[in-house]
């Protein structure tokens, strides 16, 4: 079963007298599993339609549904639950709390989902080594450097054991050679913890570590690849 | 869990808001706290000072609180003994109790007839022995000491006058009151000595002849039939009462003295019986026993309690008094710590927007964002109040080491200013909790619009 299902999904923003139709017919799956890109230029809706998979924005139309669940129809406390346990956000601008240490903050989403200390002492200890943070553990924020932030950020994402982490330009703020590594990290955790991945950029080089690529302009789908599809083509043309 | 840790945390952060906002509520607890241990003080202060003087309750005759000034002899307790025999054995009363003694109101005509000068004056005939027991009365520690009353070891015909009326009876030179302005003596006043009926009247008691430089008065009265009744005193020492009203027409006497000059030779009565207490809280319980034991005694002669709240009712009103500006004031600071926490919890959350976004976003509740920010007002309060009461204790600690002085009603010589904050736990806890309580009430309004931003708002807050 997909992981994310989206069903001719609408979202218009208002502004003063004139609307912004900012989705318009969206049909999505996001595959289990999978590390989607969603890319397209700036302003096409990139962000507007990962808010809605990261049911922390509501469509006007269209049905969205999440892990088997039709989020449109939770409370607002059902929902919160819903995000803590099932999915992971990363951040363009890192957003950890700078008064917590690195491994408090990886540890905050584990108290959401009230996980047992000896296993969030675990996973902490496991995620760190993973990102090649360990050694940082007591640090704070403030601390570290950019890419390293995003590490924690990567990491704070996974610890809950999500079924999908979502990171909106996680790169934009780094220097192409740290969000390069960023990238291939990411990849590398989302294989690991077999969690499905969906992460936007204006950027089309990003596009060959993809398994499905979304291209959306102006605020429509105008192109899903997925990986068979572009291998068949390679195998084609070769 | 981690809340308040993370709540102090937040604190720490921005270190000098933190800091502004808890000296806002210290120099609010210390106002609060130390007009509350200055009213205290003085509450506590009249408090004493009046039980010193008048015990705690009085034992009287139905209806002499109202009209008895009129007319004393008429509500005079016969048996005054035997009540107080019936207090003093009772089991429940007889560990409640300091002193029971009686007491004798009259009013009547003091004058000086060598300087041809006269006023009316309440007289008050004293047990001088369980008067000056109850002069030691200091349940609270304060510094007030008052001296044995000047009738000790004093013959029956000694009074004791207040400094106003030496003034008007022109005592002061022979009493050596001091500042205390006499009239130029210019020619002497129509009679250099009493009328011949008062004189007559005089003579009927056994007069000691006047020795020179003594002060002597004579005191008129009415006596149980009506009849005027004049008594010869020797005015042993002039005393400043508390009140201009008192001062200016106190005479004390022995209780014997004032009996002989109400009912003469007839079977002498008391007006009231004064009881005084060891503490003052015992007020309720020791009145519930007596009305318990009065509805046993004969009916002859129908008693009632009175409190020294109710026959001194100045003390009341000052009280009142104090009470409302301690509550203007607390309102007052109450109101400004409201607004300072308030603002400083407000700022918080701007600030902290896009950290409400991403709290949420990982699935933190709407009320766990309100908690958050509740529990770090709270956590403000909280230091402001441990804070707030420490700085109040050091500061009455130097105001009562700095030898302020002040002079309570009642008393002779000026007695150290104190500000009672150390051991008014009370007053302390109440004021504490006050202020953490107003700080989390603050707090809820910023709170609560942290909670209800829409997350991807909050997101795209930098
Ligand atoms: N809160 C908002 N109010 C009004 N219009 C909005 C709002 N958010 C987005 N839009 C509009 O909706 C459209 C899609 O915006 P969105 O942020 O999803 O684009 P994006 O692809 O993420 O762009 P970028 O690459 O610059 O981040 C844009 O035209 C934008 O102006
Ligand atoms: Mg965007």
């Amino acid at each position: 079963m997909n992981v994310v299902s989206m069903n001719r999904i609408g979202k218009t923003y208002h502004l003063d007298a004139v609307d912004v139709p900012a989705l318009i017919d969206i049909d999505l799956e996001i595959r289990p599993n999978c590390f989607t890109v969603i890319s397209g230029p700036s302003g096409s809706g990139k962000t507007t339609l990962l808010n809605l998979i990261g049911c922390i924005d509501q469509p006007d139309r269209g049905e969205v549904i999440v892990a088997g669940e039709a989020v449109q129809k939770l409370s607002d406390d059902a929902l919160s639950d819903f995000r803590a346990r099932h999915i992971g956000f990363i951040f363009q601008n890192f957003n950890l709390l700078p008064v917590l240490t690195v491994e408090e903050n990886v540890e905050y989403p584990l108290l959401l989902a009230r996980v047992p200390a000896a296993e969030r002492k675990r996973r902490i200890g496991a995620l760190l080594d993973a990102v090649g943070l360990a050694r940082k553990a007591r640090n704070i924020p403030g601390q570290l450097s950019g890419g390293e932030r995003q590490r924690v950020a990567i990491a704070r994402a996974l610890a809950p054991s999500p079924r999908l982490v979502l990171a909106d330009e996680p790169t934009a703020n780094l220097d192409s050679h740290t969000g390069a590594a960023i990238i291939s990290l990411m990849r590398e955790m989302q294989r690991e913890h077999h969690v499905s991945f969906v992460f936007s950029s204006h950027d089309p080089k990003v596009l060959a570590e993809a398994d499905d690529a979304v291209m959306i302009r102006d605020g429509r789908i105008e192109k899903i690849e997925r990986r068979e599809q572009r291998e068949q083509r390679k195998e084609g043309t070769s | 869990m981690r809340t308040l840790s993370l709540a102090l945390r937040n604190l720490l952060r921005n270190r000098r808001r933190s800091l502004t906002t808890l000296s806002a509520m210290v120099i609010g607890a210390v106002t609060v706290l130390v007009f509350g241990g200055y009213s205290r003080n003085i509450t506590l202060s009249l408090q004493t000072s009046y039980v010193m003087r008048g015990g705690h309750l009085q034992i009287q005759r139905k209806d002499y609180f109202l009209y008895g000034s009129g007319n004393p002899a008429a509500y005079g307790i016969a048996e005054y003994q035997h009540v107080i025999d019936v207090v003093a054995r009772d089991p429940v009363l007889a560990p409640m109790l300091a002193v029971v003694t009686p007491t004798i109101s009259l009013g009547g005509i003091a004058g000086n007839f060598a300087a041809g000068v006269s006023r009316t004056i309440l007289g008050a005939g004293l047990v001088v022995a369980d008067r000056n027991r109850m002069r030691g009365w200091n349940d609270y520690g304060l510094p007030i000491d008052l001296p044995p009353s000047p009738l000790t070891g004093t013959a029956e015909d000694a009074v004791v006058i207040g400094n106003g009326v030496a003034r008007v009876l022109e005592l002061c030179e022979p009493l050596k009151v001091p500042n205390c302005p006499q009239r130029t003596k210019s020619e002497p006043a129509a009679g250099a000595s009493a009328p011949a009926d008062v004189a007559a009247l005089s003579a009927l008691e056994a007069r000691p002849a006047a020795q020179p430089g003594e002060a002597r008065i004579e005191l008129l009265a009415a006596n149980v039939h009506g009849a005027p009744n004049v008594a010869s005193l020797r005015v042993v020492k002039a005393e400043r009462q508390g009140f201009r009203e008192f001062d200016d027409m106190f005479v004390g006497m022995h209780l014997a003295q004032a009996q002989r000059l109400l009912y003469g030779a007839e079977k002498p009565q008391a007006t009231a019986v004064v009881l005084q207490l060891v503490h003052t809280s015992q007020i309720p319980a020791a009145k519930t026993r007596l009305a318990e034991l009065l509805a046993t005694m004969p009916q002859r002669e129908p008693l009632e309690v009175q409190d020294f709240e109710t026959l001194n009712p100045f003390y009341g009103q000052a009280i009142g008094m104090f009470a409302a500006i301690f509550g203007f004031i607390s309102a007052l600071i109450g109101a400004i710590v409201l607004f300072t926490v308030g603002n400083t919890m407000s700022m918080a959350v701007i600030e902290r927007t896009a950290e409400i976004g991403t709290l949420r976003a990982m699935g933190l509740r709407r009320s766990g964002i309100r908690r958050l920010f509740m529990s770090e007002a709270l956590l403000l309060g909280l230091m402001g109040a441990v804070a707030g009461v420490a700085a109040a204790l050091c500061v009455a600690w130097l105001v009562n080491h700095a030898g302020l002085t002040w002079l309570p009603p009642g008393q002779v010589d000026p007695v150290p200013l104190t500000v009672r904050v150390w051991g008014e736990t009370p007053m302390m806890l109440g004021t504490a909790a006050g202020l953490a309580l107003v700080a989390v009430v603050s707090a809820w309004w910023p709170a609560r619009r942290a909670g209800r931003m829409l997350i991807v708002d909050a997101l795209r807050h930098v």
